[in-house]
């Protein structure tokens, strides 16, 4: 800051006395808008340091949690690092069930709901942004309607439509009802939309038919937005508790979060350190979609389209 | 090579008819231009001729065929958008080589073809880039290219050069210009900037409200307008229109009503001797705007105000100003702006008086 206040004076011509006190005066307010400037970032950065506390807190204590023993779970003050970490909870945990089975339940049905889902979203999305036919507002009103039903209210009659198909207790069964999401068509219809019209003349006076304008050139623009509903997707059904639950009457198609909210009435006791190694294992998987498509879901967010 | 023929072709979008009964020939070979202020139906012209619009009535022929049921990659028609209208998505190699794939052409030849033609558009280093990493005039290359590389009977432009800057738009104006030449492709080219379609066309088709009024060369559309829309939008300055109502002092001798004389800014004298032998009218400088070679005068006079022209000559200073406009340089149009050429005696008193003594 110094230097600052010496090169001010330094570039301009020392007149009058009262000139330089101008000159003084200015490097002087000029110094305090740098200081203040300076505080400001501080704040900013102090504030977002708090944030990622509040977020990252319950992960590190998960993680924590997991390698300690039943009573070092208990101490207070709680004791961050484990002297002794117990790796054992993860084999424990994995061991409390069918835990090898749950897991591939749980790969087969969140990736086959994704695949079926791409498979409906993407005609339909593509559909209802660019073609104009009868009643397609309607059927776009149908569809956004069901965007407002809750899973809790229609679980009982799809429980008895599966059943009534013998699908209870089957991959198929947890998987058919979410064939299509009325989040990713409106999201994807969105993406679409804003796509210009001149960029499918073009490809239409390329004499590119209808499937490859899709695609080869739309699906890859609207990339982001489908990575991030593809990730919200997996996730949402990966992590899905009541579903499953409600579904499946014993352990043939039952997915991971089911196992897991067993582990806690092993032996009576909340066996936390073996519940937090099962959570671990549980969100692995999400963590690793998640690294491997973060520069998608970060270009989605920002996405300003192509001029 | 190809010639089109637009026949008693109308276009209705829902109740609103933006085109009726149009009929134009665009000759093979030919660098034709339409050109008329926004919403004159020329763009959606272009687009019933490329396919991507279809016309409500009429027919249109490409060569001796007829089109109208005939999707707009199978018309054998390239198009350069405003915007380019790359794909985002692909490699200026990708772009520039989607509709050789489309057409089933084999690897081989694509890769030639696009060698070929990106050399001749300068794009050859930058076929493995992204559209978004060049710059306006090189997207504008890449669609150029793809259009190219179809080696298409006809080449449809539609507004390509108004999203570069001056300087480049004058390039490429030259350039496509040159490109036309080489190829000897019937050009269909779109603008609403009449200097660049008396500049590239060698026919241009001035519309306006979704009717042609006139289809001629450059030069004749500048020195032999049809009626008073064509006079008044072709030229820089446009031609000066003036009511007969506010005409004052016009010697000539009539059997027909005329509606509304012009004259072309470039044709009047300013403070001519008393040789010149013309219309004259007196008026006061307000605005002088002095382009170098060129200065460009506006005139307030009693019937209007209108501009001159100078070519070359050193800035007037003086306040007020005597305006001559020899009379073969006068143009006279009907009530209904229609031009009238004939049954108009101008300048006849003079004659007279000068041969009386």
């Amino acid at each position: 800051m110094l230097k600052a206040v010496n090169d001010t004076i330094g570039g301009t011509p020392i007149g009058t006395a009262a000139e330089s006190d101008r000159v003084f005066v200015r490097s002087r307010q000029q110094a305090l808008r740098r200081a203040l400037r300076a505080v400001l970032q501080v704040v900013n950065y102090a504030g977002l340091l708090v944030l990622v506390l509040v977020f990252a807190m319950p992960f590190a204590w998960m993680l924590s949690t997991s390698l300690k023993t039943l009573p070092e779970t208990m101490i207070f003050p709680p004791e961050w690092i484990p002297s002794n970490p117990v790796w054992q909870n993860f084999a424990d945990a994995w061991n409390t069930g069918p835990f090898l089975s749950y897991f591939v339940n749980s790969v087969v049905i969140a990736v086959g709901i994704l695949v079926l889902q791409m498979l409906t979203i993407i005609p339909a999305s593509y559909a209802f942004a660019r073609y104009k036919f009868k009643g397609s507002g309607f059927l776009f009103g149908i569809v956004m309607v069901t965007l407002m039903i809750p899973g809790q209210l229609i679980f009982l009659p799809v429980y008895l439509e599966l059943s009534a198909f013998k699908l209870l207790n089957t991959h198929l069964g947890l998987i058919l009802p979410f064939a299509s999401s009325a989040f990713g068509i409106f999201l994807l219809r969105q993406a679409f939309m804003q796509i210009s019209d001149e960029l499918l003349e073009a490809a239409r006076l390329d004499q590119a038919a209808e499937w490859k304008i899709i695609l080869q050139i739309m699906v890859p623009m609207v990339k982001p937005v489908l990575v991030t509903f593809a990730l919200f997707s997996f996730i949402a059904h990966w992590n899905d508790y009541f579903w499953p639950l409600v579904m499946t009457t014993n352990e043939t198609a039952r997915t991971l979060p089911l196992g897991i909210a067993k582990i806690r009435e092993v032996e009576g006791v909340a066996t936390w350190n073996t519940l937090m190694a099962g959570n671990l294992i549980l969100v692995a998987p999400i963590l690793l979609v998640f690294f491997l498509s973060q520069r998608q879901i970060i270009k989605a967010f920002v996405y300003n389209g192509v001029k | 090579m190809a010639k089109i023929e637009l026949r008693n072709i109308s276009k209705k979008f829902k109740d609103d008819t933006v085109i009726q009964n149009l009929n134009l020939t665009i000759k093979d070979g030919s660098f034709t231009v339409l050109v008329g202020p926004s919403g004159c139906g020329k763009s959606t012209t272009l687009r019933m001729v490329a396919g991507l619009e279809q016309q409500s009535g009429g027919d249109i022929w490409i060569d001796d065929k007829c089109v109208n049921d005939t999707p707009p990659g199978l018309r054998d028609v390239a198009m350069v958008f405003q915007n380019y209208a790359l794909y985002p998505t692909m490699s200026v190699r990708g772009n520039i080589e989607f509709g050789l794939k489309n057409r089933g052409v084999a690897k081989a030849d694509r890769d030639k073809l696009v060698k070929d033609i990106s050399e001749i558009v300068g794009l050859a280093p930058y076929l493995d880039k992204k559209p978004q990493s060049l710059s306006g005039g090189q997207r504008q290359r890449v669609a150029l290219a793809r259009a190219m590389v179809k080696q298409p009977k006809v080449f449809i432009l539609d507004e390509p050069l108004s999203n570069l800057d001056a300087k480049l738009r004058g390039q490429m104006r030259t350039e496509l210009i040159q490109l036309h030449k080489r190829l000897g492709t019937t050009f269909v080219y779109v603008t609403h900037d009449q200097v660049e379609a008396m500049s590239m066309g060698d026919e241009i088709v001035v519309m306006n409200k979704g009717v042609i009024q006139q289809a001629d060369s450059p030069m004749k559309l500048y020195n032999d307008p049809e009626n008073l829309f064509t006079a008044e939008f072709i030229g820089t300055p446009a031609m000066n229109t003036m009511n007969m109502k506010d005409v004052q002092g016009l010697d000539i001798q009539t059997s027909v009503s005329i509606g509304f004389m012009g004259f072309r800014p470039e044709q009047a004298l300013l403070n001519a001797g008393p040789e010149a032998r013309g219309h004259v009218i007196e008026g006061e400088i307000v605005t002088r705007e002095s382009l170098g070679a060129e200065q460009i005068y506006q005139i307030r006079a009693r019937g209007g105000v209108f501009f001159v022209k100078t070519f070359l000559a050193p800035l007037e200073t003086a306040d007020r100003v005597k305006v001559t406009i020899p009379y073969e340089h006068l143009f006279y149009f009907g009530l209904g702006g229609e031009r009238l050429r004939s049954g108009i005696e101008a300048g006849a008193r003079q004659l007279v008086a000068a041969g009386g003594v």
